[in-house]
């Protein structure tokens, strides 16, 4: 079942009280995925080389910016959560609720995330002050970083998107755990790709088109290049075909796992015994 | 001492065969070995397939620094993480005073109880791309003779990784829950992928005197390639013995403040 509005308030006030009684271990979280801020060091010195041509120091530093923000958005560990709540038998609890579980898990990460959201300013503040650059353009490219309004709104929906997306590839590989102990084992391979072919760790607009084309049918860059490309890059750099072509493979991708995670579930909770039971 | 190292063999044979049931696991994680091996090695080839001079490091040069990452990594995967994600457990369910009342220091009990054999993969892929490297591709390649030179700075950088880890472990004596501390300590050490010099100014003086990476990866990349500076090597060693004795005092001085779980 679907939860209400008033269901939907009560659980994210007690996850989001949940998750900032441990404030400090969040604060960690928020320093654990700041991988974007170290790209940033990486790529505004290549940037500054002059080597990648359409990609300066302003552009990367603005970039990364978006993509530490858009991670900020659509981080997600529900795939640990699940794994202990099925291996120590907490899930028979949860299926007696009157609201599906998927629920309880999406609103536990709105939690978490409301409550990394200070630490995330933090950051986003440190890499301005870092890279002044990004906000008012330098020397070799003046202007400030104004992307149009609409597009840093259809970012946001991106962003969400990307967490969803995440959210169900990781809940269908959580729902291994019905069968196979330890999945979280199974993330670690399936973060590899999210690593190397989201724009993460390489801005998929330096590399060579044939493999840009190719990388733009998995849906790994719509994690993170797409959203943040929508703030970070010129409007020329992502036309409004490239941003029709993106939602459609979002919503194709997302509709996939979808009903996989669904069908695996429901196949998944008559094999569960739970512990004890 | 000679009670210490009993107890580590002990440890060790037993925390490696109750890993033991968990065979299939060593497939996945030298799969996922694999995979982030060439996933590093796509990075690399990003940035320098231009005409970019990453701080003057060529491809092959810049490999060895992702050897060196590899390594560690492993190495850090099999000796502490497994031991750092057990801390946070103990305080809060409130059985770290099972472990203080054991017969053995309880650091020494807290470092050293378990290993993790899914590191291995890690390892081993990150000194293959190395010795691959330095014998056969760089050119002049490296002598058998040119190897013992990584000895002192890698153990300097693990020491390093340990003690900023047991540092930052210790703090959950009053935060209770701080299971990212292996995530965290993990995001830091994967600036380590890169030279410290390609990084800007702002960064190389966060990364060396701050959270000292440039210790971890570069140092030892340069020595093998014979050209890190005295002054390089003895520095992570200085900063190594400096960060063991204030993780040493440090643990002492939260102690004070363990209450346990009920009382």
């Amino acid at each position: 079942m679907t939860p209400t509005p008033r269901t939907t308030r009560a659980y994210f006030a007690a996850f989001y009280a949940l998750m900032t009684t441990y404030r400090a271990e969040i604060f960690l979280w928020a320093l654990a995925t700041s991988l974007p801020l170290i790209m940033m060091g990486i790529w505004v010195q290549a940037g500054e080389s002059g080597a990648f041509s359409g990609f300066t120091s302003v552009d990367a530093a603005r970039y990364f910016i978006a993509v530490f923000v858009v991670r900020q958005l659509s981080i997600c560990w529900v795939i640990y959560e699940f794994e202990w709540d099925v291996v120590s038998g907490r899930l028979s609890s949860m299926l007696l609720h009157p609201v599906h579980p998927v629920w309880r898990y999406i609103l536990m990460h709105a939690g978490e995330q409301g409550t990394r959201l200070p630490f995330s300013i933090l950051f986003i503040g440190l890499s301005l002050f870092i890279f002044p650059e990004a906000l008012w353009g330098n020397a070799g490219q003046p202007g400030a970083w104004l992307p149009q309004w609409w597009r840093v709104l259809l970012a946001l929906a991106c962003a969400y998107c990307a967490f969803l997306l995440r959210f169900f590839i990781q809940y269908t590989l959580a729902t291994m755990a019905f069968w196979i102990e330890r999945v979280s084992s199974l993330e670690g391979l399936n973060y590899l790709p999210y690593l190397f072919l989201s724009g993460l760790i390489v801005p998929i607009q330096t590399l060579p088109a044939g493999l840009q084309e190719a990388m733009l049918w998995t849906p790994y860059p719509y994690m993170l290049w797409f959203p943040a490309m929508l703030i970070a890059a010129p409007p020329e750099a992502l036309p409004p075909a490239m941003i029709v072509r993106g939602l459609v493979t979002i919503a194709c991708w997302l509709g996939v796992f979808i009903v996989i995670s669904r069908v695996l579930w429901q196949r998944g909770l008559k094999h569960y015994s739970a512990m004890g039971a | 001492m000679k009670r210490y190292l009993k107890t580590l063999v002990l440890f060790w044979s037993a925390s490696i065969s109750a890993e033991m049931e968990y065979r299939a696991n060593f497939i996945l994680a030298t799969l996922s070995s694999l995979a982030s091996m060439g996933g590093a090695l796509f990075a690399l080839w990003a940035l320098l397939r231009t005409e970019y001079a990453m701080a003057g490091w060529s491809f092959d040069q810049a490999l060895i620094v992702v050897g060196i990452y590899t390594m560690l990594d492993g190495l850090q995967q099999t000796l502490l993480a497994p031991n750092r994600q057990q801390i946070n457990e103990f305080v809060r369910n409130g059985t770290l005073d099972f472990v203080l009342i054991k017969p053995v220091d309880a650091q020494f009990w807290l470092s050293a109880r378990k290993v993790s054999v899914w590191g291995v993969p890690n390892t081993l892929l990150g000194m293959a791309l190395i010795v691959y490297v330095a014998s056969f591709r760089l050119e002049p390649a490296a002598a058998l003779t040119d190897y013992p030179r990584l000895v002192v700075p890698l153990a300097a950088g693990i020491l390093i990784y340990y003690a900023l880890g047991y540092l930052l472990s210790t703090l959950t004596i009053w935060f209770t829950k701080l299971s990212n501390v292996t995530h965290a300590m993990h995001a830091l050490l994967e600036a380590g992928r890169y030279p410290v010099g390609a990084y800007p100014p702002a960064y190389r003086v966060f990364f060396t005197f701050v959270v000292p990476v440039a210790f971890m990866t570069t140092v030892p990349a340069d020595a093998l390639l014979g050209r890190a500076q005295p002054a390089w090597v003895l520095g992570g060693l200085a900063i190594a013995a400096v960060l063991l004795v204030a993780a040493r005092l440090f643990w002492l001085f939260a102690l004070r403040f363990y209450t346990s779980a009920s009382s």
